[in-house]
């Protein structure tokens, strides 16, 4: 299942919500002001990292881009374009959006 | 003419009023339109030569980070214009301590210099103000 976040984590519990349900194995895409959920040295960075164990975790580049945060997302976060978003929706069975 | 009043005859007692204006702004750009609108209104005061202030807080912070590309994202690019702010006498910005060491950002992470207050200082300038406008 392919999960997406377009939230802020300091200003929702939706990438929180997003973590507690996404099972082992299973994609989260960080689109919007979602992308502030996959930066290094933040108070979510850990919890971010520690799902990574077990999910993959994207990020929107041009989002990251966007909000001049293009040097700061966590290591193992794979970065995408709008085509990657598009082959991520295909290859998943289903979505859900933590809006 | 009066410049601040398009020509328009004020009295003298009621245009010469300065306020204190402080603008808090808690939302990250793009996401939403807030951070824009805040900087069109602060613009439109500024033209009234009141006493403007500016607070980040919160995801308002990122607003002034640095190297800010929207291409990508067809969206236009607004963070120069906080550095446009000092030509229209706009130079008090502050910026919340917590919320930057929350988000891993320091003074040098933000395009135009700032004033580093914590919450309890922050408390007090919104306290000693005349109008809060909250964005």
């Amino acid at each position: 299942m392919l999960h997406t976040v377009n939230k802020s984590p300091f200003e929702r519990n939706s990438l929180e919500r997003c973590l507690d349900y996404a099972k082992k194995g299973s994609a989260i895409l960080l689109i919007e002001d979602g992308v502030y959920g996959a930066l290094k040295g933040t108070a979510v960075t850990e919890k971010v990292k520690k799902a990574m164990k077990n999910v993959t975790i994207y990020a929107l580049y041009p989002d990251i881009e966007a909000r001049g945060m293009q040097d700061r997302a966590i290591d193992g976060i794979k970065l995408v374009d709008y085509s990657g978003f598009v082959d991520l929706v295909a290859e998943h069975r289903n979505v859900q959006s933590w809006v | 003419m009066n410049e601040t009043t398009g020509g328009v005859e004020m009295d003298e007692e009621v245009s010469g009023v300065v306020k204190k204006f402080l603008y808090v702004n808690r939302k990250a750009p793009y996401g939403t339109i807030y951070a824009l609108e805040s900087l069109e209104v602060v613009l439109i005061a500024a033209a009234f030569d009141q006493d403007v202030s500016l607070v980040f807080m919160d995801d308002g912070v990122y607003q002034l980070a640095k190297g800010q590309h929207t291409k990508s994202i067809n969206v236009k690019n607004f963070s120069p214009t906080y550095r446009a702010l000092e030509g229209y006498d706009i130079e008090k910005l502050y910026v919340e301590k917590e919320s930057m060491d929350a988000r891993g950002l320091t003074a040098a992470d933000l395009i135009v210099p700032v004033t580093m207050l914590s919450t309890a200082e922050m408390a007090d300038l919104m306290e000693s103000q005349d109008v809060v406008l909250s964005f």
